[in-house]
């Protein structure tokens, strides 16, 4: 029982405690909640960043449990997974942030609140589990937590793209079931181990094929694989928050971290490449790239273009998993953080406009650009780093995509990559146009009292905070601290076998 | 046949004439008195046990048993009446009502 | 201590059930003390299964067979540890539901202390002889509570179940007579060692497998059950669904396991399990058409004692301890369903789910309840039921059995189907919430607490699944 041992548990306890806590608080004890949430996401993020620095020095945080005769709850940080859990760390505390001024006035906050930090409790218990059925248990969690957020406004559309959710989610849990009992069944017992652990299992080919299809039919519906997308865009009608942090960045990484996890340390790249799945698994991330950009195109409503590009963007992630190669790997690992940061500062100007001014549609945006600045230029920050142009994040990303499935000789990748720009660049450049460039229709409506800021500043600080990260990840790749290089250090340390031995 | 087999054998027929009765009658009166006599035909397999060996003294156990579940069987068969007068009250037949039956049994 | 800590968890609630019939001022305080008296009682003995093996004990130093013997493993244990939480639960629960009727009070706390020492007889009792008056007391004791109200429903209802009852207890009673003609005995160990098949030991095996298949609502014989759970008190709903199905469940891992394993073969095993997987489709697929609340919980009941006899046909240590525990989550969650559901439906007037439309604003305890339970049933993680369903899945995959993998899996889904669909409606907002009673104090805290330890059965399932392996039938499953 040392530091070891209880570090990864108290980071899950950091958000669990309060987010049980605030169930028995009324809407009353504002501050008092207030206090007691920012506190702990601080307290959180500080022993993140504490292992974060621990790990980058070789030290190993491991709790393991048994929970049943035979079967253990692990929870063990390694890069990989602390990679994710910084990412929902950093974002979740911006998230509140935006949050409390989103919800200022808004019933039921202590529900939400609630679940809101139950649902970050559920990712960080995926980032930091060990085992493939610690993360089945976290990864469910998070379905039935995300449910009461989806459902937050309680009206009847709510309540039946709620269920659309669970079905589709609890749907893709089941099949994994089926697929981590039987793994556990083959192999005894399925931690996630740098290079895969199941490379000694042997002489079950079939067997070991069809669990994978299963996991990835589960994973594949959190990360939005074509053609397990459906409930992604229906979900948007969530509150923006929801939308910015779970639907951009802990759901649908929940399902593409999953998918990394899998490949790379249960499957390992080699078992992989020997089953003759990732060729199937690029197929259709590549489908996926296409599919979301091409369905963003003609949607009008500002969240559901969103969610069409991030139906579309996910598939990077698993497309750079798929593409055997050290250079893909890394780009599809980096856009995990990459694309949330860029995603979720456009989530939370879509949440500005529609809360400040009421616009909620790409048709009403004429001229936005002139009543809400600020909100704009992060906008297109976000945008420009979506199809990928230099300086921003996004760039990095496609740029190691690009190069890794050259390398590998996977042109048709390189195919979809650059029509995939193509289309974004088609989706989002008229919005930045119509935004800056036309004139308002009428003037806008306001929603909100007037303030010293464009709009409510706890709402317009974090995605001003977002938009300069996505821009400093690209702008200062070759730092230590960014992304990309955090990402070098996880393909050196876990995937340290030599590559081109096994490229075809 | 001996007479342990043939005692046996007939408290086996009272019993499946009793559930023969339960099922089939539909009247309250009846389906109580059914269980009531299967409970007796029960009683005669067990006493028919109790000379498992011939020429020796009865075996006590059996008689043990059926004392006990004659108390039962008579505690439960006024419980049922009871009950088949409450019924009777409430809904004014002495049947059970076949459309409370879930739409899977009936027929 | 040995002694005296297996007799309490019997002794006391019948002393209760005397007490409480002759002085009705205090039945409350004397339940809930004989409720605290039982849970030490049940813990001591678990922890002293643990350390020291099964136990046995004789009541009054009479021996077998005309005295009467107790015995406790692992499965007893667990089943005692059970119904003391549980049973606890429930009368906390009736002290509330029942503080506007005395009169239906009065008769409900001896009964229900009846019921729950019968309980513990089935329990706790090592000859088959001794379980059939168990069975019976817990069968008469059960249809009276169910009757309490004099409702017509819960009367013609409780006249079905009555019979159905007597006719299972007598067809065990019939297995009993032909066991006692070929043995000679009947401990229940002794009959195991001296198993062998023939004619009369396939005929009790059936008599007594269709008597308990029927008191336990095994598909195609849980035609009864809807209408007696859904129409009974709340309270009783609970204690019927939890506990009560779970005493001839019970019985017959006893038979199978210990008293029959000599002479059931595969294929009466994998009929049961036949029936059971056709049970939790057929029971899912109606709770998913049904309109009432208590109806649709009722009916989740015939689904879930699906899972229950899947165990039979796949007959590994790990099968068996996860029908187990799956017997075990399910008393927790389902007696805090029943119970959020009895408090809505109290609440409100009736319990149509047109009627609990918008419950979530008023009771948000009672529907939280109701959600956490639904975890339970669903089989989703964290909760008692995962573990159950993990085992059992485990084991299929183990023998090879993979259809029963795809029924547990598909069960789940189902479960969310008719759980969201009532869900639903309690989240749709209404401005007419007509409250005609508020909740009694504590109701709705009672069954949150007992959905909330549904979940923790999930977090803590290696030292109860140790504690059950103690004198399991096929062998420990911890290696």
């Amino acid at each position: 029982m040392t530091l070891s041992f209880w570090m990864p548990v108290l980071v899950i306890l950091t958000s669990l405690v309060p987010s049980l806590v605030i169930f028995f608080m009324t809407d009353a004890q504002l501050r008092a909640r207030r206090a007691l949430y920012l506190g702990a996401e601080i307290v959180k993020l500080i022993l993140v960043l504490f292992m974060l620095v621990g790990i980058y020095y070789g030290a190993f945080y491991e709790t393991r449990v048994a929970l049943l005769p035979g079967v253990e709850f692990l929870l063990r940080a390694n890069a990989l997974g602390m990679f994710f859990l910084t990412l929902t760390a950093g974002l979740w505390l911006l998230t509140t942030i935006y949050s409390i001024g989103y919800l200022e006035s808004s019933p039921n906050r202590s529900r939400f609140f609630g679940f809101f930090g139950l649902c970050v409790t559920a990712t960080a218990g995926i980032a930091l589990s060990g085992n493939l059925l610690t993360f089945f248990l976290f990864y469910e969690m998070l379905s039935l937590v995300t449910y009461p957020l989806v459902i937050h406004s309680q009206t009847g559309k709510a309540l039946r793209v709620g269920r659309t959710y669970l079905f589709y989610t609890l749907g893709g849990g089941t099949v994994m079931l089926a697929g981590v009992v039987w793994l556990y069944g083959l192999a005894g017992s399925v931690e996630f181990t740098e290079g895969g652990s199941l490379a000694g299992v042997e002489g079950a080919r079939i067997p070991l094929t069809i669990a994978f299809v299963l996991l990835m039919v589960g994973l594949g519906v959190k990360s939005a694989l074509v053609p397990l997308h459906g409930w992604l865009p229906q979900a948007m009608v969530a509150p923006a928050p929801v939308s910015a942090l779970l639907h951009a960045v802990a759901v649908v990484k929940a399902g593409a971290f999953g998918i990394v996890r899998v490949v790379y340390e249960v499957y390992g790249i080699e078992l992989s490449q020997a089953l003759g799945v990732l060729g199937p698994l690029g197929a259709l991330a590549g489908v996926t790239i296409i599919y979301g950009s091409v369905k963003a195109l003609s949607q009008d409503d500002l969240k559901l273009r969103l969610a069409y590009s991030t139906v579309s963007q996910l598939s990077y992630i698993t497309l750079g998993v798929a593409i055997v190669g050290s250079a893909s790997t890394v780009g599809g690992v980096v856009h995990l953080v990459h694309q949330g940061i860029m995603k979720i500062t456009l989530f939370f100007c879509a949440g500005v406009l529609a809360e400040t001014i009421g616009v909620k549609k790409i048709s009403e945006m004429n001229g936005v650009a002139r009543r809400l600045p600020w909100t704009m230029i992060a906008f297109a920050v976000g945008a420009v780093g979506m199809i990928g142009l230099p300086p921003t994040a996004g760039f990095i990303s496609k740029w190691y995509l690009g190069f890794g499935a050259a390398q590998g000789g996977a042109y048709w990748a390189v195919a979809v990559l650059a029509a995939s720009a193509v289309l974004n660049a088609a989706y989002f450049l008229p919005i930045i146009y119509v935004s800056w460039f036309r004139k308002p229709d009428a003037p806008f409506e306001e929603k909100l009292p007037k303030g010293r800021f464009e709009t409510n500043g706890m709402m317009l600080a974090p995605l001003l905070i977002t938009a300069a990260l996505a821009l400093l990840a690209g702008l200062l790749a070759t730092l230590d601290v960014s992304p990309l290089q955090w990402t070098e250090l996880i393909v050196g340390r876990e995937f340290s076998y030599n590559l081109d031995e096994i490229l075809p | 046949m001996t007479s342990v087999t043939l005692y046996a054998l007939s408290g086996m027929v009272v019993v499946a004439v009793c559930v023969y009765g339960l099922v089939s009658y539909p009247h309250l009166i009846r389906k109580i008195l059914a269980i009531n006599v299967m409970g007796s035909g029960i009683f005669l397999v067990f006493l028919s046990f109790s000379r498992r060996v011939p020429g020796e003294n009865p075996d006590p156990v059996p008689h043990a048993m059926v004392l006990t579940g004659i108390v039962v069987a008579v505690c439960a068969t006024a419980f049922a009446l009871a009950l088949a007068r409450r019924v009777h009250e409430v809904t004014r037949s002495s049947y059970l009502p076949e459309e409370q039956d879930p739409p899977e049994e009936a027929g | 201590m040995t002694g005296s800590a297996i007799v309490v968890p019997i002794m006391l609630p019948l002393l209760a059930a005397t007490l409480t019939f002759f002085f009705r001022r205090g039945a409350i305080t004397m339940s809930l003390l004989t409720a605290a008296g039982t849970i030490a009682a049940v813990v001591v003995l678990s922890l002293e299964v643990m350390d020291q093996g099964p136990l046995s004990y004789t009541i009054g130093g009479w021996d077998a067979p005309l005295g009467i013997e107790l015995y406790a493993d692992g499965l007893a244990a667990v089943m005692l540890l059970m119904s003391a939480f549980v049973g606890t639960a429930i009368t906390v629960y009736a002290a509330g539901y029942f503080s506007g009727k005395p009169a239906v009070a009065r008769h409900f706390w001896p009964l229900w202390m009846f019921a729950w020492s019968s309980l513990n007889v089935i329990f706790l009792s090592a000859d088959i002889f001794n379980l059939y008056v168990g069975l019976e007391l817990m069968g008469i004791s059960a249809v009276a509570l169910l009757t309490l109200e004099g409702e017509r429903d819960a009367l013609t209802a409780g006249m079905r179940y009555l019979l159905v009852s007597l006719l299972g207890s007598l067809a065990y009673l019939l297995g009993v007579a032909l066991l006692y003609g070929t043995f000679g005995v009947l401990a229940v160990q002794e009959i195991g060692e001296q198993m062998f098949p023939s004619p009369a030991t396939w005929t009790a095996l059936a008599l007594v497998t269709a008597g308990m298949a029927l008191k336990t609502a095994l598909f195609p014989l849980h035609f009864w059950l809807p209408p007696a759970h859904s129409s009974a008190p709340s309270p009783v709903s609970a204690l019927l669904s939890a506990l009560v199905v779970k005493g001839s469940f019970y019985l017959l891992l006893r038979l199978w396991f210990d008293v029959f394993p000599e002479a059931v073969t595969p294929a009466a095993g994998q009929l049961l399990g036949i029936l059971g997987a056709a049970a939790i489709v057929w029971g899912s697929i109606l709770a998913l058409v049904q309109r009432r609340l208590k109806l649709l919980v009722a009916y989740s009941t015939v689904a879930q004692i699906g899972y229950l006899f899947i165990l039979f046909a796949l007959l590994t240590p790990e099968a068996w301890s996860g029908g187990v525990y799956h017997a075990l989550s399910h008393a927790f969650a389902k007696a805090a369903m029943f119970m959020a559901a009895g408090t809505l439906m109290h609440a409100l007037g009736n319990d149509d789910l047109d009627t609990l439309d918008g419950s979530s604003e008023r009771f948000p305890l009672s529907v939280y309840a109701f959600g956490l339970a639904g975890i339970t049933l669903m089989g989703l993680p964290f909760s008692g039921g995962f573990t159950a369903k993990w085992l059992l899945l485990s084991a299929a995959l183990e023998t090879g059995q993979w259809w029963y993998v795809t029924v547990v899996l598909f069960g789940g889904l189902l479960a969310a189907g008719y759980l969201l669909r009532a869900l639903a409606h309690l989240l749709t907002p209404t401005p007419t919430v007509k409250v005609q009673h508020e909740p009694a104090r504590g109701t709705e805290a009672t069954a949150l607490i007992l959905a909330c330890v549904a979940l923790l059965l999930g977090l803590v399932s290696a030292p109860i699944l140790e504690l059950l392996q103690v004198g399991a039938p096929l062998g420990s499953m911890i290696p």
